[in-house]
């Protein structure tokens, strides 16, 4: 957006003009202000502006006699009007008269922020039509998808192509691929992009919290809720919504996921008033959605529904050449965050890297840099500080919890007992750490 | 950026770990020095009976009037329900370009959304509203990067879709790239 979408505030109260000024400031719009109508009938007179926004009670003229003098002038302004909880009536009458919306005091600030967005999405298609034809497409905001072998590329084209469409995408790919960024991509590169992205973990909730998560639900509807809960759907109107693991939803959610995409509506949980939104969706997977179609493990219709266009991202293993870039970004990433003078590689342990499989795909290789920058010597990242060939897995672990203790006390030893840096090192608390110890009743070794 | 120091001011009780880990998370982000204080006063003058909430406005003005002499942006860390009088409520806000900010955990807590407690979800909430209006006191304006932690949230679920961290083009903003 070259230009800067400008509003015009008309309030006699200081107060709400200098809060409301802030923080269409903050949200980096053009602002000016007027105590009365006749000082905003003057600016408007020198000044466009996209947006009024006016109270309806003020001295002098009111907001009403304004609207209708700003009408007469310019029938395509916007004019939102601000009124008292008991003036509703007033408001309403205000939209007979070409408002376009109105909002009552003290504003959600969650109202506002969707009042003005709706009010830009009118501009902006404006100005879009005239620009549309001349504007470049190209990728943007994919500073941090890294890549240049043939696959990678192939997977931006699509994203490319896919982006301005509003086509439900599936996104394909073993775990630790990136879905999640192409999904972002997808987004960030999408018209939607100035409304939300929002996602949703399916595969990490049961099926009552996801239906709450995707639908909301209304304050009563559980005890303690004293603020209506918005769901992941309405969260994401004008935006995109990205369900994540989408293969591991219930046979019953694939069913209400089918109707909203239908329908575009639904209703909070507990409430019983139609929600609709205007969102587009991504979904991503590590499953054979295809061949669980066919064991009737997931509905056809709904596979059709979001299969429309299909992303595969291909394995790491498969796209090798990537690895000395990928290897380059986190360690200047993570010497960046952990505010350390950059490191290089030796060539010996790149080449390594580069014969390694990496099941986990570039998440292991992320972690496996962020893991030698802290344990290495500051300058050279060498094959000692990366995790290739040593097994941690010893003849005396058999299950999963023998595993995790000799995990967690193999890292623990290597930072001395120093639970944050530990805790640090394993992505999880504190308090989560110090369970473990209990648990697994873990011990320095000279203690032991 | 040039070397700068931040003070985090706890009015109300915060564990001490979420402090710490707060700190930590400021400190690496914007790459600076960071003092914990706490901070003594009298909410009740800040208490609005008739809205039942504390003013976010005049709070503000208290923090800004800190001044400590060694530290060239305040934030302080409230537990309790802001609001301004033109909003129902705020999570925090700070003078754009200026010294001071504040925050608060209140409308951040699962719990008032009827959802089992979250620490770690709280914490990591908590953080990235830190880091914003901390932001907005370095004089960055919203952002319109997916995932950078000045995107615009006016619904608690909207944090959770951004990270903790400012995007590339805001760092570069600050200088910290
Ligand atoms: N091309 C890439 N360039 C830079 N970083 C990448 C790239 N692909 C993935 N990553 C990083 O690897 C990690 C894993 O990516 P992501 O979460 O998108 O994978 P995923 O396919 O969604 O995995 P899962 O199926 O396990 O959810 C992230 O930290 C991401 O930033
Ligand atoms: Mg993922
Ligand atoms: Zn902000
Ligand atoms: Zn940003």
């Amino acid at each position: 957006m070259a230009r800067k979408i400008s509003i015009l505030i008309v309030d006699d109260e200081e107060s709400v003009r200098e809060s409301l000024q802030s923080w269409f400031i903050e949200d980096g719009y053009r602002v000016a202000s007027a105590e009365n109508a006749k000082k905003a009938l003057t600016i408007l007179e020198s000044d466009e502006f996209d947006i009024i926004l006016a109270d309806i009670k003020m001295p002098g003229m009111d907001g009403l006699e304004m609207l209708r003098r700003i009408k007469a002038h310019n029938n395509e302004a916007i004019v939102i009007v601000m009124t008292a909880f008991a003036t509703v009536d007033t408001a309403v009458k205000a939209l007979k008269d070409g408002a376009f919306d109105y909002i009552t005091k003290p504003f959600d600030p969650d109202d506002l922020t969707h009042l003005i967005r709706n009010a830009t999405k009118q501009i902006s298609l404006v100005d879009e039509n005239e620009n549309l034809k001349k504007k470049l497409t190209s990728l943007e905001n994919v500073e941090d998808i890294i890549g240049n072998s043939e696959a990678m590329k192939n997977v931006l084209r699509d994203v490319e192509s896919v982006a301005q469409t509003n086509s439900s995408v599936i996104i394909t790919g073993e775990s630790g691929t990136g879905k999640e960024l192409v999904a972002i991509a997808i987004h960030a590169n999408s018209p939607r992009k100035f409304f939300p992205f929002v996602s949703v973990h399916c595969g990490a909730l049961t099926e009552s919290l996801l239906e709450s998560e995707l639908f909301g639900h209304e304050k009563g509807a559980f005890t303690g809720a004293m603020y209506n809960r918005k769901g992941r759907f309405e969260m994401a109107d004008n935006g995109s919504i990205f369900l994540d693991e989408i293969a591991t939803i219930s046979a019953k959610m694939q069913v209400e996921l089918l109707r909203v995409l239908e329908s575009k509506t639904f209703i909070r949980v507990g409430g019983n008033k139609e929600i609709s939104s205007d969102f587009r969706v991504i979904c991503a997977t590590n499953k054979d959605l295809k061949s669980m179609v066919e064991k009737g493990t997931f509905r056809e219709d709904l596979f059709y529904r979001l299969n429309v266009v299909n992303i595969h991202i291909p394995p790491l293993r498969e796209r090798k050449s990537d690895i000395p870039l990928l290897v380059d970004y986190f360690i200047k990433k993570y010497c960046t965050t952990m505010n350390k003078p950059p490191v290089t590689i030796d060539q010996n342990a790149m080449n390594r890297l580069q014969e390694f499989n990496f099941p986990g795909n570039i998440r292991e290789l992320e972690n496996m840099i962020e893991r030698a920058i802290v344990v290495g010597d500051g300058k050279k990242i060498t094959l000692k500080d990366l995790p290739l060939e040593k097994t941690i897995v010893s003849n005396t672990v058999e299950s999963l919890d023998d595993f995790e203790s000799a995990f967690i006390l193999q890292i623990l030893n290597k930072y001395s007992w120093n639970i944050s840096r530990t805790a640090k090192a394993l992505k999880v608390d504190r308090v989560t750490l110090y369970n473990k110890i209990k648990k697994y009743d873990l011990k320095p070794s000279d203690q032991q | 950026m040039s070397v700068q120091n931040i003070t985090l001011i706890s009015f109300g009780y915060f564990e001490k770990d979420v402090l710490e880990q707060l700190a930590e998370s400021v400190e690496r982000e914007f790459r600076c020095s960071l003092n914990l204080r706490e901070g003594h006063i009298d909410l009740s003058e800040f208490y609005d009976t008739s809205r039942r909430q504390y003013n976010g406005n005049n709070l503000l003005k208290h923090v800004d009037s800190l001044a400590f002499p060694e530290s060239c942006k305040t934030l302080g860390l409230f537990n309790v329900d802001l609001f301004i009088p033109i909003l129902t409520f705020i999570f925090g806000q700070a003078f754009l370009g200026g010294r001071s900010g504040i925050a608060s955990v209140y409308r951040l807590n699962n719990t008032s959304y009827g959802l089992a407690m979250d620490d770690n979800l709280l914490l990591d909430r908590f953080k990235k509203e830190v880091i914003h209006e901390l932001g907005h006191t370095f004089g960055l304006i919203h952002c319109n990067t997916t995932t950078c932690v000045m995107r615009s949230s006016t619904y608690v679920g909207d944090i959770d879709q951004k990270r903790m961290h400012l995007c590339h083009t805001c760092r570069i903003e600050l200088g910290l790239q």
